[in-house]
């Protein structure tokens, strides 16, 4: 680690983890999360306005811990980071809001960074920095797209994303139908090492040969997996609990893999990198490991911890982006729910960027307390 | 700085007055406006942030996600400047600034809480709160204040509740300033800087899993 390398916190704010990392360069420092999940989980799924509150109580605790744990003073900081979008808007201003007081409140520049992007950059933590192109599949509650990225700092482009569900929303909602709770990835996958993936035959959504090559469909297979389940119910059969999960999950990452080591042969692109929540599933890293090899592709996956929601990985974009001398991003930086993944971060207003927000509020800022 | 109403509002006074302030009505862009507000606000006082030596934010109570902007941005200041952040109750601003222009008590203040409801609280003077903030309907809290006269946003919205509606519409930061300078000159208690809701999170409990199996 060399001591010139950019020393950036990141905060993360855009579902239900309160995360603060920090990192020098594309190495991890800190890594602070503190997560609203458990008050979730008896709704079955985020209530954005618990994750908003929990945001706010969290927050300044969060970012003192990750100082402490990274062993540097705040002072020392090259930039601030944040997750400006995608994700929960009210979530999402909450570390918006703390971001740009603590980076002004510092003097250091601010970096609005895209969450997707962000789950990307993060894997430099890992395994060091990124090819270029880099092939990303990224799969979580919220999200599953394939993406390839030339520059992770400037240029993201999809080639697919679901039409319907996520994947991790998918394993949510068999595992409610099969009453195992929330979040259902961690347990289904549990069960479906002890289950048979081929006991039963689910559908591989979209992945006929007039579909769309890239994109991915869950919802068929959820309603497909629930009518098995009800039938077995209806007849008074008890239902094999280990195997549904496996045949279940076996049919989501079969697609996943599919679908990532073809964009990847298509493309020309050498690896794959995998991230997001889903990506901590241990039949999808097996499966992917077996098929980027068959295919001589070398696969790229964190450990489970940096693949959910997280501050290191928006710290990690933004040591990008200062190193590549990106533009910093306004003090107006605002929250968007649907930051296009297009955009890898905010610059600040004179750059122009894709998003008209009016700006007949644009007043004079004193270059003297900006960044100074 | 109070960001618990449609106003996003910042004020920095040195004990004795108010320097600089500013005051934008923009119920949707509390994150986009507060910051460049303080900077401003900074500016035209020809002082930076670090010399500040006591944060002083709205509590509210407020229904809008802005509340959240003012309480995380105060508390953020607090921790990057090793300064205390103190809480005002937002209604409490509101009536130490109706006290200014020259109301007396007893009054009531109340703020537009949405959904056909208001934040209020009765006070003895510009003051002096008597009983904890609450949100209701106008027309069930009408009686009870008949007479008073009714402070705010909240009186305005609802005219037939509240006929005789007083200035301030807006909570402005320079009056809470005022008040909490006051406060800790007197060595007075302030709120902890936690948002006051005032009601619980909309959360459906989804219902039981529906079949999908048609019947
Ligand atoms: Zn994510």
């Amino acid at each position: 680690m060399a001591a010139d390398e950019p020393l950036v916190l990141g905060i993360e704010t855009s579902c239900d983890e309160t995360g603060v990392g920090i990192v020098r360069g594309t190495t991890l420092l800190a890594d602070a999360v503190a997560s609203s999940v458990d008050t979730h989980a008896r709704f079955g799924g985020v209530v954005p306005e618990i994750a908003s509150r929990a945001h706010l109580e969290a927050m300044v605790p969060t970012i003192e811990r990750a100082l402490k744990e990274a062993g540097v003073s705040a002072r020392d900081l090259d930039g601030i980071a944040v997750t400006s979008g995608p994700g929960l808007a009210g979530a999402l201003l909450v570390g918006v809001s703390a971001a740009k007081a603590y980076a002004y409140a510092l003097g250091k520049p601010l970096y609005g960074v895209n969450h997707l992007a962000s789950h990307i950059c993060v894997d430099q933590l890992e395994h060091g920095p990124l090819p270029e192109p880099t092939m990303a599949l990224l799969v979580s509650g919220g999200h599953s797209s394939l993406l390839l990225a030339p520059d992770i700092t400037s240029d993201v482009r999809p080639l697919g994303a679901t039409i319907d569900d996520a994947a991790g929303e998918a394993f949510d909602k068999i595992a409610r139908v099969l009453n195992l709770g929330f979040p259902g990835g961690p347990v289904i996958d549990r069960l479906a090492k002890e289950g048979d993936p081929a006991s039963i035959a689910f559908p591989r959504g979209l992945t006929g040969p007039r579909d769309a090559p890239y994109d991915f469909s869950f919802s068929g297979l959820k309603t497909s997996v629930a009518r098995w389940i009800e039938a077995k119910r209806a007849a008074g059969e008890e239902v094999p609990v280990r195997d549904v999960a496996a045949s279940f999950q076996e049919a989501v990452v079969d697609v996943l893999t599919r679908k990532a080591v073809r964009a990847c042969k298509d493309e020309g692109v050498d690896h794959l990198m995998i991230g997001g929540g889903v990506a901590a599933n241990s039949r999808l890293r097996a499966l992917a490991q077996e098929r980027c090899e068959r295919a001589g592709i070398r696969l790229r996956v964190p450990r489970p911890g940096l693949c959910t929601d997280n501050g290191a990985m928006v710290a990690a974009l933004g040591a990008e982006m200062v190193a590549r001398n990106r533009r910093p991003s306004d003090l107006e930086l605002s929250a968007d729910s649907s930051l296009p993944v297009t955009e890898p971060h905010v610059p600040g207003a004179d750059h122009g960027h894709g998003h008209s927000h009016d700006h007949d509020h644009v007043h004079e800022i004193s270059k003297d307390n900006l960044y100074s | 700085m109070d960001t618990a109403t449609p106003a996003v509002t910042v004020a920095l006074h040195d004990g004795t007055s108010v320097i600089a302030s500013s005051g934008q009505v923009d119920a949707r862009r509390h994150g986009e406006l507060l910051l460049p507000a303080v900077d401003r606000v900074l500016a035209e006082a020809g002082t930076k942030l670090d010399a500040v030596t006591d944060v002083v934010v709205g509590v509210g109570p407020g229904p809008y996600t802005g509340l959240r902007v003012g309480l995380v941005t105060a508390a953020t200041f607090a921790s990057a400047l090793s300064v205390p952040v103190h809480g005002l109750c937002t209604l409490d601003g509101l009536a130490y600034a109706a006290g200014l222009e020259g109301l007396e008590g007893p009054f009531a203040v109340a703020t537009d809480a949405r959904r056909k409801e208001v934040y209020w609280a009765r006070y003895e003077d510009a003051r002096t709160r008597t009983g904890e903030p609450a949100v209701d309907r106008p027309a069930d809290i009408a009686g009870a204040l008949a007479g008073l006269p009714v402070v705010g946003a909240g009186a305005v919205l609802y005219p037939d509740a509240f006929p005789d509606a007083r200035a301030p519409e807006h909570v402005a930061a320079g009056a809470l300033a005022a008040l909490a300078a006051e406060r800790l000159a007197a060595g007075q208690e302030f709120l902890e800087p936690r948002p006051l809701y005032l009601r619980r999170p909309d959360a459906q409990v989804p219902k039981n899993y529906k079949v999908v199996t048609p019947q």
